[in-house]
């Protein structure tokens, strides 16, 4: 039942001289909500970004190691990183829709893949937004501009532009840390229904919400995973004292 | 001491008022001298009038005015493209390294006195034109005939001139769109250059145009070159290979010369300069206002 969708082997990231990732190992399970935690710096959204490789856009990074996803090294030559980055979406911490109307924002990912079609843009365009419970807001002001939305609905949106690109995984950089409450419950409600049919991978500084919305954690300290297990196990029982001071509130 | 920084307020208000000043001073004193003219000739039969001889005290600004257009629309026709290109090339694509040479060298672009882009013009553009790009003309038109003197020889150079303004302007709105779009997209699959055209340059819509706007005002305003290449003939020209004069040629070239009835119509040639200048200064101000709010 639990298959595995991302595996991670002995992964190393230097920025220059900086050795920011240390001899990571963690095997993500589909289907599942997978939680980073960890204080600020500790390279969890750098781990999260070697997921679909946005760290190729920083000057100075060098990978070593392995990051297999569905047993295909996303670090080999021959991947195809428009595809890769097709199949391993990307929410950010800021909602950051383009300064488009919804509608474009959405239609955005399958326009650049190549469908033209208008009736299977809308088809798209309605299926995501409603995935992203966003619809019934939304729906009567489709040509209307995205920024003119609340934050809460922005994220939302994010959230649908990146299911309109049919991706496998979804990668969450602290998606709720720039919301409300209502917004944040909104949002952590819509990861239950999304895990369904994705798996994703969510950063959060709030423990609460990875106690709320996880079914795996992994605890980060400078770089390397201190502790990676069931939630409630991380939660009710760390086997490091590190994990302990942590989720307790002692540092970070 | 309370007094010491009064005087220097007073002297700072005394700065400040000099410049505003000098804007209504000029404009007070340009509409003064032409205004009467406009007035005794017809603003109608001047602006539209094709005939300048002022031996005959014929003053229609149209070949001018053509003049002017022409050579600036051609400029921006070849500036643009070429303009914000280097742009995108600049901000996006360009290792740092290669930004340290390329930069600079635009910008010194802007630093070079425009009487020597009239000479480089003179010497090099004009007859490459009248040597090369007349014979293939000739193929199609075979009474086709150029000094080289001609607009395309005026906005060739102008295009050079304005390419500093395009290109540091659009530059800098090119790197001011927030990372976070660019990010997005490129983690939705586009590819760097997908997201180039289809979210940074969107993005930067309103700096560009601003960018543009601006070397359009050099590009009307420019003298000294145009007076060297492009032949100086108040006549309405056929073709982007014609001789013609500009505006603010005319008014270099004639005033020294000039009896009083011409000097006030040269006066006038001013008013219309002028009139053409503030219309493209408030269209940028306010595509850039505009722009903003969106």
């Amino acid at each position: 039942m639990s298959n595995t969708k991302i595996r991670v082997k002995d992964l190393q990231l230097y920025y220059g001289e900086f050795h920011a990732l240390m001899d990571i190992n963690i095997d993500i399970i589909e289907n599942k909500v997978t939680a980073l935690i960890g204080p600020s710096g500790c390279g969890k959204s750098t781990f999260l970004r070697t997921l679909n490789r946005m760290n190729d856009l920083i000057d100075h990074v060098k990978i070593k190691g392995n990051i297999l996803i569905d047993g295909i090294d996303i670090y080999d030559i021959a991947c195809d990183l428009t595809h890769l980055r097709k199949r391993v979406g990307m929410v950010f911490q800021k909602p950051n829709p383009f300064s488009k109307t919804i509608y474009e924002n959405i239609s955005y990912g399958p326009r650049i893949h190549g469908i033209k079609e208008k009736s299977k843009l809308d088809e798209i365009v309605e299926k995501s937004l409603k995935k992203a419970a966003l619809w019934d807001e939304v729906k009567n002001r489709l040509n209307k501009p995205a920024l003119g939305l609340s934050g809460g609905q922005q994220q939302r949106l994010c959230i649908a532009r990146c299911l309109a690109v049919e991706p496998d995984v979804i990668l969450m950089d602290e998606p709720t840390s720039a919301l409300d409450p209502i917004s944040t419950l909104k949002v952590e409600n819509l990861l239950e229904e999304l895990k369904r049919e994705y798996t994703i991978v969510i950063v959060t500084h709030n423990m609460q919400q990875a106690g709320r919305v996880s079914d795996y954690t992994s605890f980060f300290l400078n770089g390397e995973i201190i502790e990676k297990d069931l939630t409630k196990n991380i939660f009710s029982k760390p086997r490091d004292k590190r994990t302990q001071d942590y989720i307790t509130g002692r540092f970070g | 001491m309370k007094k010491y920084e009064k005087w220097i307020e007073i002297f700072l208000f005394i700065c400040a008022t000099v410049a505003t000043l000098s804007v209504f001073l000029i404009t007070f004193f340009i509409f003064k001298e032409g205004v009467p003219i406009l007035k005794s000739y017809g603003v109608f039969s001047f602006i539209f009038g094709t005939n300048w001889s002022p031996t005959n005290g014929e003053y229609g600004a149209f070949p001018m005015i053509i003049g002017s257009i022409g050579v600036t629309l051609g400029a921006l026709m070849i500036g643009i493209p070429a303009g914000i290109t280097c742009a995108v090339f600049l901000a996006e694509i360009a290792p740092k390294s290669m930004v340290k040479i390329f930069r600079p060298a635009i910008e010194l672009l802007a630093g070079i006195p425009s009487v020597v882009y009239g000479l480089f013009g003179l010497s090099i553009v004009v007859p490459f034109i009248r040597i090369y790009i007349l014979p293939i003309i000739q193929k199609f038109h075979p009474n086709a005939y150029t000094s080289g003197y001609s607009i395309l020889a005026g906005a060739m150079i102008l295009a050079i001139m304005i390419l500093p303004t395009i290109v540091s302007i659009s530059e800098n709105a090119i790197r001011s769109v927030p990372s976070e779009y660019k990010e997005g997209s490129l983690a939705l699959g586009a590819t760097h250059v997908k997201t180039i055209t289809r979210v940074v340059l969107p993005a930067a819509k309103s700096g560009i145009i601003a960018s543009v706007v601006l070397g359009m005002g050099r590009a009307v305003g420019e003298t000294m070159a145009v007076i060297l290449i492009t032949g100086n003939m108040p006549k309405v020209p056929g073709g982007i290979l014609d001789s013609v004069s500009t505006l603010t040629g005319t008014i270099a070239m004639e005033m020294g010369y000039a009896t009083p009835t011409h000097q006030k119509a040269l006066f006038a040639t001013g008013i219309i300069l002028f009139v053409f200048i503030m219309f493209l200064n408030m269209t940028a101000t306010f595509t850039m206002k505009r722009m903003g709010e969106k």
